[in-house]
Parts: structure tokens; C-alpha cells; sequence
């Protein structure tokens, strides 16, 4: 053998033995255990608390609120969507206890009208529904009811509603000129109402000859042509005459 | 020294005869044990961590891959989501630290697409200022698990990685903070923690997952615009989400496979 062998062999054992010891120095403990990482940091992430109990957990005591829950619009909105975190709760049910929201903010959150939710999603105008009232007056949050076909048009669209209350046609129900179609109120976006289209229409109440004196009253054959009536008067707050 | 290197009158069993033949068996041994051992010593092979320490009923990374599906024609941009998740994982509440965020899409008739997430969504969305509204909806963005993770790859000491179960997570105790997962991550999914200086990000909620929970976020989704299971092997609800819908990922020119799955989404977003 010559005789630089064993001293070459000498010194890569002293480079092995050195690395071996660096690494034994910086690796950390269960590095390269599973992969590239510390298994430790799997575990030690997995032992984080968990804040939000999951809904099963909910049943297990409120069994009665979550059979209604399931069996109505409000299937897939779990408890703590609402209630807020309840892991506390369920680890000492009586000294902790979730939120209960009694105000609108919660429902809003969900429910105010936004342009881009999806369409068909139950939305009101938080301003002109009810407002100061509290949603649970009206709707149970654990069953809520198939959205109410509105009682008044005004529920939709108040501001019309206002302007015409104060206006010399405040007498007159949206009905008499608006033919709104049953499936309006629960499609309103599909089915929509009539509108006047034609002079004669107004011509009903405001042409020359009508017996009812206080009403304005035009030659209709002379009066604003070519154009029709709301191309110049707004019907919901016509100008006094 | 080199008198004889090979002697066949001699047997293997005959003690050696000098010294030098006993240094020179000294050596080669070392030798063989080194080559035998080093493997080992230097972490390329080791034995496998889990064997025999799974107790029954507990928990095995193995038999789980998790992804998660969105459906945004489900989203209404309530944020719950984000709110859970903030809650659930001590993410910081201030602005600019989101595991998962509702971004709002805005395409109107010229196609400029305008995108905004104020506060991730938190605070609710401001009216629309745009005329000639095309169309608008939501979108749920969270880390996207990759199955290629160039965050994993960029990682110098190894603390970012990608579980058994492909959930990908960052060892808050190892990392350095150096920052070049948050560069490399082409969904913006992570986030030097304000307080411990570490990247973060979202982690399937993790610890719920090994506890049989869906993640916080996929739990409050009052829409079920959040589906959690697993992209293959069991039959979870992903698994139908999967088969009835066609499914998209963001960004997949970036060959990142990303494990967060989803449909019905516009061309517009990214």
C-alpha cells in the first residue's frame, strides 16, 4: 500500500467524524424523520387547541334546536356561524357561554342586499326593512321561514313609496297603473310589472272632460306632443299644477 | 510494511501474524463500518419514525390527502370564514394578515376587472362605484396546498414542508424568517407573523384535522360554499364535489397542482 493511502484515509475519517458531530450539533432532534422537515413540528402543530367545536358536538345537548335547524333554510348554517367559538363552552358549559346575537348585525352580515352575491340568495335593504327592529321579532334564526312574499310594494321600493305619499297621487295604489304579475314578489327580477306606456293612459284621469274637477286636466291632442306623459312629469311626484 | 500482502498459505482463522496486518485489519473494518453506518448517521436512511408508535384509533397521516373545494357561485361574501379563521388560528386581527381572504371581483362592459378585498372582506364590501357593471361576485382565497409547492422548495432550512397528508405547514420553531416563501408563493397565501417574525399561513386547520374536524372555515361557510376532503382515496364530500362539477385551479400554468379545488369559476380570476 503506499503510504499516503492510510493517511488520506485518516484524514477523510477526521472530515467524517466532524461532520458527523456538526450534524449531530445542528440537525434537530426528528429532522428527516418522515421528510425535509422536523416530525416534531407536525405534532406540535397538530396539539394547537381548537377554538371552534364542530356542530356535532352542539347536538350532543341541543338536539331539539338543531332537528329544526336541519329541517329548514338555516340546514347549512352551522351553530358557531352565529353563537360564535364554543370549544370553551363545551369544556364548562355552565361558566362559558356563547354569544347570542339579538340585534341585526349577525343576520345582516349575510342578508344585506349586495350587488355581488348570487342571485336568489335571500337579501333586504337593511335601511328600508324594518329597520331598528330586531330580525328575530319576525323571523326564527333557527327556522327561518321561505322568504314572505312582501304585504305592500313599499317593502322593496320605499323610496318610491315616500315620494308618492307626499305627492297629489299619494291617493293612488301602486296597482293603478303598475300590473304586477304574482310571481313578482318572490321573482322580482324575472316577472316584472307593467308600465304605462301610452298617453291615453294618463289621459284616463287628466284629459278635458273628466268630471272630477280637482284633477289637472289637458288637451291631450295638443299638449306636450310627441312626447308621452313621464317623458316630462315623474308619476310618483307629479309638479303641482 | 510490505513484506508479504498476500499470503495464501495463511488461513483467515490464523490470528494475524504482526502488527502491521493488525492495523490494516483495524482500518478496513473502521472503514466498512463507516461506509455501513453512514447512511444513517447522516440522515439519508432512517428508520421509519412511525413504525409501531401508532396506537389504534389514533390518528395516520398516511391514510388521508386532504384538499378542499370552493364553489364561488356559492359565496356571498359574508366572511365568516375569515373571521373563524383569525379566531381559530391567533392570526393577527390587524389588516394584512389573512389566512384566507374574500377577494370581490368587478367586471364591467369595457372588461376591466377591478378586484378588492378590504380587510379581507371583514368589515363588509363598500357599494359599487362602477358604472356598466357586467358582472360581480366573490371569491374565496386561501393557501392552495399545493402538491408542487414552490414555497417548499425555496425554503432553505427545511422548516416550510408538505405533510404526509399534503397539508402544507410551516415549523414556526424552526423557521428564520427569511421571507423567500412569501416571494415564492404565486398565491400570496403567506405572511411574516407581525409578533413571532415567522412565515405563516393557512394550515387546513391542521390541528382540527387530526381531530376529525373540518376546518374552521369549511364549519362556519353558512353557504357550503367551502367542501373539505380529501382529493383521493376515501369518499368524503370532495370527492362528489369532484365528480359533479368541473373542477379548476388558480394559476395552472405554474404546474403548482394546487389541492384547493375550484368550480364554476370565472375566466377573469387569477
Amino acid at each position: 500500500m503506499p503510504q499516503q493511502v492510510p493517511r488520506l484515509v485518516f484524514v477523510f475519517a477526521v472530515a467524517l467524524l466532524a461532520m458527523v458531530i456538526a450534524r449531530w450539533y445542528l440537525v434537530p432532534d426528528t429532522f428527516g424523520d418522515i421528510g425535509h422537515y422536523r416530525a416534531a413540528a407536525v405534532d406540535s402543530i397538530a396539539a394547537r387547541p381548537m377554538k371552534y367545536a364542530g356542530h356535532q358536538q352542539c347536538t350532543l345537548c341541543h338536539s331539539p334546536i338543531q332537528e329544526a335547524r336541519l329541517a329548514s333554510n338555516h340546514k347549512g348554517v352551522r351553530c358557531e356561524v352565529c353563537h360564535g367559538p364554543a370549544a370553551a363552552h363545551i369544556a364548562a358549559p355552565m361558566e362559558v357561554k356563547p354569544s347570542i346575537p339579538r340585534g341585526r348585525d349577525q343576520c345582516i352580515l349575510c342578508h344585506a342586499f349586495n350587488p355581488s352575491r348570487p342571485t336568489g340568495f335571500p337579501q333586504i335593504d337593511p335601511v328600508v326593512h324594518n329597520p331598528l327592529t330586531p330580525c328575530k321579532d319576525c323571523h326564527d334564526p333557527h327556522a327561518p321561514e321561505p322568504p314572505v312574499v312582501p304585504e305592500s310594494c313599499a317593502a322593496c321600493h320605499g323610496e318610491i313609496a315616500r315620494q308618492k305619499l307626499v305627492s297629489h297621487h299619494a291617493s293612488l295604489e301602486c296597482e293603478v297603473c303598475h300590473a304586477a304579475p304574482v310571481t313578482h314578489k318572490s321573482n322580482p327580477r324575472s316577472a316584472r310589472p307593467s308600465k304605462p306606456t301610452d298617453r291615453s293612459f294618463c289621459g284616463a284621469c287628466h284629459a278635458i272632460g273628466d268630471p272630477r274637477a280637482a284633477i289637472p286636466q289637458i288637451d291631450l291632442q295638443t299638449h306636450g306632443q310627441p312626447y308621452t306623459c313621464w317623458q316630462c312629469h315623474y308619476p310618483h311626484h307629479p309638479e303641482a299644477p | 510494511m510490505s513484506t508479504a500482502r498476500f499470503d495464501p498459505t495463511r488461513s483467515r482463522s490464523e490470528p494475524p501474524a504482526s502488527p502491521v496486518l493488525d492495523r490494516r485489519r483495524f482500518l478496513g473494518e473502521a472503514a466498512a463500518g463507516a461506509c455501513a453506518a453512514a447512511p444513517f448517521l447522516l440522515g439519508v436512511v432512517r428508520l421509519p419514525a412511525a413504525f409501531g408508535q401508532q396506537p389504534d384509533g389514533a390518528y395516520d397521516a398516511s391514510e388521508h390527502y386532504y384538499g378542499m373545494g370552493v364553489d364561488p357561485r356559492r359565496c356571498i361574501g359574508c366572511a365568516r370564514c375569515v373571521a373563524a379563521c383569525k379566531t381559530e388560528n391567533d392570526v393577527p386581527a390587524e389588516p394584512h394578515f389573512f389566512n384566507t381572504w374574500i377577494e370581490r371581483y368587478v367586471i364591467t362592459e369595457d372588461d376591466a376587472v377591478q378586484v378588492d378585498s378590504p380587510n379581507g372582506g371583514l368589515d363588509g364590501f363598500p357599494p359599487l362605484t362602477q358604472a356598466n357593471v357586467e358582472r360581480t361576485f366573490f371569491v374565496p382565497k386561501l393557501c392552495n396546498h399545493c402538491d408542487n409547492p414552490p414555497c417548499v422548495q425555496v425554503c432553505p432550512v427545511g422548516a416550510t414542508f408538505m405533510t404526509e397528508d399534503g397539508v402544507v405547514l410551516v415549523d414556526d420553531e424552526y423557521c428564520i424568517g427569511c421571507r423567500y416563501c412569501i416571494q415564492a408563493c404565486p398565491y400570496g397565501a403567506r405572511y411574516l407573523h407581525p409578533e413571532t417574525h415567522v412565515a405563516a399561513k393557512c394550515t387546513f386547520c391542521y390541528h382540527r384535522l387530526v381531530r376529525g374536524q373540518v376546518p374552521a372555515c369549511v364549519e362556519v361557510c353558512p353557504t357550503g360554499a367551502r367542501i373539505f376532503g380529501e382529493v383521493r382515496g376515501r369518499a368524503t364530500p370532495l370527492a362528489r364535489f369532484m365528480r359533479f362539477n368541473q373542477i379548476q385551479v388558480l394559476k395552472p400554468h405554474l404546474n403548482t397542482a394546487p389541492k384547493v379545488l375550484y368550480a364554476n369559476l370565472d375566466g377573469e380570476v387569477r
